[in-house]
């Protein structure tokens, strides 16, 4: 594999001495697509947070691009090449959609406040924003404010505001949770034209049939602990990951 | 010009600093503060010891910008540990703990308060110019820093501090900076006060002038400049004009911020964009 740009070293941490996530580890390597699966309570969502630097792990390590990461805020992480889209859809829901995904294209404006209070100009980050809404499908709702669009436009905006940032890696938490079956295949259609355009995903989903259909890898978490890795197909054959997490939606999986 | 215009101008010229000063701190950045009286207050009392020490102009509005931002700081700080209703809270207990410090200390002159504070050498017009001058100064400020990325990041502060986290924007150093820019100004108009008056006694910084400045904010509408300058225009000239208001002065603000908050939350921005994009159509 090449250099990773996202690893996760023995990752662990609890809460009221419940482990969360424990002892995780993996790579990333760029211009990977992985999928990262689990039932509801086998800690993808803690996993998401310790990635993103909401929390703090009690053991282990976050890399990115080789650089530790872990007591880094999320602003940090970000400005270092991470994107994350959210679960709930966080639009800027005052501003326009256009508005939105300028701001994130003119991140390295506003990391200072001060320097930011000199500049005015937004010419390229609008040009900027106006390729990648038409990349995500969103052309021509640029003037509407964010707050009116239905949820498959809006997770399409989450979509956007991450690339904006000019990520090496984006993690996209459940980016297909409320949409119906075309929805989600065109969700992930595009975020596989993402991939194919250089960008390393890392993608958390409960849509199994999707995830496996995009990801070149997959890892299964079960009560914190990473119980499957390796190729979607390979993984989802395993004894352990059927007995322990899918039961009966894997027997069709594998039926089928 | 009467004196009592001159006063009445240089008092409309201190509020519409006071006001679009709150406006970028709670307007531009979502910090809802309700002790910008406490900032107006340390910087009339900073610059009033200053220019009876000095008698330099300059020297005590820089006192007055300097005391006003650091204890504006200071309050940034705690709103870094409290979110928008508990920081409102805390806002006020600052502006309690303000008056009621300054109550009991001699050196601030405690309930009498300062007087012979030193002309500013002016003369009432040239003072009234000098109050007018920096009014526009403040309003031109506010518009600059909402048309720059600053006054963007802010937006996205205001509105959700997370997801502005994810977009590399660090919540944390904009509130600060929109606190101690804000408060900077209000100790500057408490600086102008200071020379307006040349006496100066806690009570004219208490909590009520505090949620008069709030009303202000809101009634001409949350985050727009012009609308708040307006607002801080309409509401001080009102109760002058009509003295009949004057006594039921926070009756009919209270009443006001009632009335556009239940009917028109954006406040007179709104209500003019709405008859504006009406009459397009």
């Amino acid at each position: 594999m090449n250099a990773p740009v996202l690893a996760l070293h023995n990752l662990a941490i609890s809460f009221g001495g419940v482990a969360a996530v424990d002892d995780v580890s993996f790579a990333i390597g760029r211009g990977d697509f992985f999928g990262l699966i689990g039932p509801n309570g086998a800690g993808k969502t803690t996993l998401i947070r310790l990635i993103s630097g909401i929390l703090t792990p009690n053991s282990g390590r976050v890399e990115l691009l080789g650089e530790d990461v872990t007591h880094r805020s999320t602003a940090t992480r970000v400005r270092r090449g991470l994107a994350l889209t959210h679960q709930i859809v966080r639009p800027f829901r005052t501003m326009s959609v256009l508005d939105n995904v300028v701001l994130a294209a003119g991140h390295m404006r506003t990391v200072d406040p001060l320097r930011a209070l000199l500049q005015m100009d937004r010419h390229a980050e609008r040009e900027r924003a106006m390729s990648i809404l038409r990349q995500v499908g969103l052309a021509g709702a640029e003037t509407k404010l964010a707050g009116s669009l239905p949820l498959g436009q809006l997770k399409r905006l989450e979509i956007a505001r991450a690339l904006a940032l000019d990520p090496t890696v984006v993690l996209l938490d459940e980016p297909l949770a409320g949409l119906n079956n075309s929805e989600a295949a065109e969700q992930i259609d595009m975020i596989a034209g993402v991939n194919a355009s250089g960008v390393t995903i890392l993608l958390v989903e409960h849509n199994l049939e999707e995830v496996i259909r995009a990801s070149r890898r997959l890892i299964v978490l079960a009560n914190g602990r990473v119980i499957g890795d390796g190729v979607p197909h390979d993984v989802m054959r395993q004894q352990d990951v059927r007995a322990a997490y899918l039961g009966e939606s894997v027997e069709t999986y594998a039926a089928g | 010009m009467s004196a009592y215009t001159i006063s009445l101008l240089s008092i409309v010229g201190i509020n519409v600093i006071l006001a679009v000063s709150l406006n970028i701190i709670s307007g531009f950045c979502g910090q809802i503060s309700l002790g910008h009286g406490a900032f107006y207050g340390a910087g009339a009392y900073a610059a009033a010891l200053v220019a009876i020490a000095t008698r330099n102009l300059p020297l005590a509005l820089i006192a007055g910008m300097l005391v006003g931002s650091v204890l504006g700081l200071i309050v940034g700080f705690a709103s870094l540990r409290v979110r928008s209703d508990f920081l409102a809270v805390t806002t006020i207990g600052i502006n309690f703990l303000f008056t009621g410090f300054v109550r009991k200390q001699g050196w601030l002159g405690a309930e009498m308060g300062i007087s012979s504070i030193p002309a500013s050498g002016l003369g009432a017009s040239g003072n009234m110019i000098m109050i007018e001058l920096f009014a526009a100064a403040t309003i031109a400020l506010s518009l600059y820093v909402n048309a720059s990325w600053m006054g963007f990041a802010f937006r996205a502060v205001a509105e959700d501090e997370d997801a502005a986290a994810t977009l590399a924007i660090n919540g944390i150093s904009y509130k600060l900076v929109a606190f101690a820019l804000g408060t900077a100004l209000a100790g500057l108009a408490g600086a102008l006060y200071a020379y307006f008056t040349q006496f100066i006694n806690v009570d004219a910084f208490d909590f009520i002038t505090s949620v008069m400045l709030m009303a202000m904010v809101v009634i001409g509408g949350i985050g727009s400049t012009v609308g708040v300058a307006i607002a801080a225009i309409v509401l001080t000239l009102l109760p002058e004009t009509f003295r009949f208001i004057n006594e039921y002065r926070l009756l009919v603000f209270g009443g006001l911020l009632v009335l556009f908050i239940s009917l028109a939350p954006g406040g007179l921005a709104s209500l003019f964009h709405g008859t504006r994009t009406r009459l397009r159509r």
